[in-house]
């Protein structure tokens, strides 16, 4: 759990890859003391056992940590490499971002702040915030854009169930990045006795690291799971990118092993080329939104574009910047996988595996399928690619109900 | 010429502070925008404020909010903005550039700061770099002899006002709520201490803005501010106008009653 410095951390004012490479703080004047005493607080609390002790217990007792690593055997034979699937879909709340919730509402504890709030897209990190808090005993306020409180209404019971007050965002395009931009609105009134419970690896400093650590348990455990297991280490780990906090969470312990290559799946929508898309690395340019220099998708005035993905997930137009460094810098791959390549493997998995995946974790499956033939051919069929599964698929059965009649529907017509 | 240090120079020397009026460009579209910040200046504002409108804006509230979303949707682009700044300048008010650093990132920021510098735009106010992370701009302003105004909040250490003072040039903005624009009312019990320990480490005039949009407040805050700033307010008399004749002629009357406001006499 002790943090271990390295080139790809952040300096003291949060930039990744020198001073004003990546990260940073464009924040308001207004936020920047809460932002201080977050950096103090979080770092005190990572060197104090007592509190990494905590976190432990919580994620071992109540989350399901560690999670397994499981060898595909079907779709491995099928593709000639060792396909193995970091199975954080059997997490509490179906997702790795139990993780991150646990760790910064711990810390609200800490702090003795009593309220929380979060954004959310499809809903998970909101549900997870919302278990979080009636765990510990916080009041929860979750924003979310009203578009998606209309295509994830059952997220919304949940959280409501939950406990937690769900407030629907109309600005701007009522979808994940407004709700960012209204949670913003509501810390800078609320600061004094609330935590900002951010729910990716991006926005100002110190959150891409705090998230980045309190997510990195899943790479720690994948990496120590397959030496293990198979006495070396993967030849390539995958894992989708939104914002990019369970890929950070994967990547992190493995930046050091140059033999495991790292790759990172953006959400490619209905085509880099058609404009619909959340590709940020693969097709966006460097800007500040959320508080970080990143890459953004962005007009050439600098006004952020919508993004598109059918994973409500991956839908946003910023990504966290270690990311954006890690692509600098060349230690990692960021390539787009589309709508229909996702679906493909969401279904594929279901079938082969008897796992249903969300269709976030579905793009990074896609995008290691794609790799695999590649790495099978270089390495053999003993080569290991190691995928991290981050959530389950139950919350997209609407979504997968509608894509799979709308493509049998097409096929009929077609007829 | 106007600057914006003589601009609060004049209003201290006629024992009043100065008034700072708000309005995003190309709102309700680009001429609209002008025409109503000239007779923003004609009645009684000091500086101006022409906001550059921006598709996330965490400081402000739905006022300025749905402003900014309808210039963005009329298509107003950065370049239209200073094409307002050259046309306000030019009523005689020191104009300055509120913006979010996104677009000024994205146009190139020693660009941004010639263009402006030559389209008589006085500087920028920054709602979300601070000077620690606003190093580029520092050094493009100082290149093209603009003001850099930073703000300073309630939450505000010492070390952090007297870091932020330092390298302002024009005025200070304090942020007279814990919030956002258009919100809640900036009280004394607040702006007091703010004023108070900002003024402590400079010389800048400091002025007082956000939660502030009317006369009795502005007497009010005059007693220990340099400026008063007012934007939600001005966009909001826009916004509720049945016809643009209307919206012009509150608008004022706003700034009238403002500017009497900033002599005490609110």
């Amino acid at each position: 759990m002790t943090k271990q410095p390295s080139t790809w951390d952040a300096d003291e004012f949060g930039w990744f890859g020198g001073t004003g490479a990546w990260g940073g703080r464009f924040m308001p004047e207004a936020l920047v003391a809460a932002l201080d005493e977050l950096t103090v607080a979080y770092a005190e609390a990572m060197a104090d056992p007592e509190f990494v002790g905590a976190f432990e217990s919580a994620l071992v007792d109540y989350a399901n940590v560690p999670s397994p690593l499981y060898e595909a055997k079907h779709l491995s034979e099928q593709y000639g490499v060792q396909i193995l699937l970091k199975r954080e879909d059997l997490n509490h709340t179906g997702a790795h971002k139990i993780r991150n919730v646990l760790g910064q509402a711990l810390l609200t504890k800490r702090m003795g702040k009593t309220r929380v709030i979060a954004e959310t897209g499809a809903g998970q990190h909101g549900v997870a915030s919302a278990t979080a808090a009636a765990y510990f005993g916080l009041d929860c306020t979750v924003y979310m854009g009203k578009v998606d409180t209309e295509r994830q209404a059952l997220n919304v019971a949940r959280m409501e169930l939950l406990g937690a007050k769900v407030v629907p965002v109309e600005s701007g395009s009522a979808t994940l990045k407004d709700a960012i931009n209204e949670a913003l609105r509501d810390w800078v009134a609320s600061v004094d006795h609330t935590a900002y419970l951010f729910g990716t690896a991006a926005g100002p400093h110190p959150f891409p690291s705090m998230v980045r650590d309190f997510t990195r348990g899943i790479g720690d455990e994948a990496r120590a799971q397959c030496l293990a297991k198979y006495g070396r280490l993967p030849d390539a780990i995958a894992a989708c990118v939104g914002g990019g906090s369970n890929a950070i969470g994967l990547f992190t312990a493995f930046l050091d092993d140059a033999d495991t290559a790292i790759y990172g799946y953006e959400a490619a929508g209905d085509g880099i080329e058609t404009g619909r898309h959340a590709a940020t690395i693969a097709a966006g340019g460097s800007g500040v939104l959320h508080g970080a220099r990143t890459y953004v998708l962005q007009d050439e005035d600098g006004q952020t574009i919508e993004s598109h993905s059918i994973s409500a997930g991956l839908d946003y137009p910023g990504v966290g910047p270690q990311h954006a460094w890690l692509a600098d810098s060349g230690r990692a791959t960021y390539e787009g996988v589309t709508d229909a390549e996702a679906m493909a493997a969401f279904q594929l998995l279901a079938r082969t595996e008897g796992i249903i995946p969300a269709i976030e974790s579905s793009h990074a499956l896609a995008g290691a399928l794609r790799l695999a033939p590649k790495l099978a051919a270089e390495k053999g069929k003993d080569a290991i690619l190691l995928v991290n599964l981050s959530g389950r698929g139950d919350k997209d059965m609407g979504t997968a109900l509608d894509y799979f009649e709308l493509a049998s529907s097409k096929k009929g017509e077609t007829k | 010429m106007t600057t914006t240090a003589t601009a609060f120079a004049r209003a201290k020397a006629e024992g009043r502070a100065a008034l700072v009026g708000y309005l995003p460009a190309g709102f309700p579209d680009l001429d609209g925008s002008i025409e109503a910040l000239k007779v923003m200046v004609e009645h009684g504002c000091d500086v101006i404020e022409i906001g550059l409108p921006y598709t996330d804006p965490v400081m402000d509230g739905p006022i300025i909010q749905a402003a900014a979303q309808q210039a963005l949707d009329n298509g107003t682009r950065t370049k239209q903005v200073l094409q307002a700044v050259e046309a306000v300048a030019k009523a005689g008010a020191p104009t300055l550039v509120m913006t979010y650093w996104g677009p000024i990132e994205r146009y190139g920021v020693e660009q941004f700061a010639a263009d402006l510098a030559n389209a008589g735009g006085a500087g920028l106010i920054t709602p979300d770099i601070t000077p620690d992370f606003g190093q580029e701009w520092i050094a493009a302003a100082d290149a093209h002899d603009l003001d850099k105004v930073f703000l300073v909040a309630p939450s505000s250490t010492p070390a952090r006002i007297a870091m932020t003072t330092a390298a302002s040039r024009g005025f200070v903005y304090a942020t007279g709520v814990m919030g956002v624009t258009g919100g809640k009312q900036a009280t004394g019990d607040i702006v007091r201490p703010l004023i108070e320990r900002t003024k402590a480490t400079t010389d800048l005039p400091v002025g007082v803005g956000v939660g502030v949009s009317t006369g009795a407040q502005a007497a009010q805050f005059a007693q220990y501010a340099d400026g008063v700033i007012v934007g939600s307010a001005f966009v909001r008399t826009l916004l509720e106008a049945p016809d643009r004749a209307t919206g012009l002629r509150n608008l004022a009357a706003l700034t009238e009653e403002l500017a009497a406001g900033v002599r005490g006499r609110g």
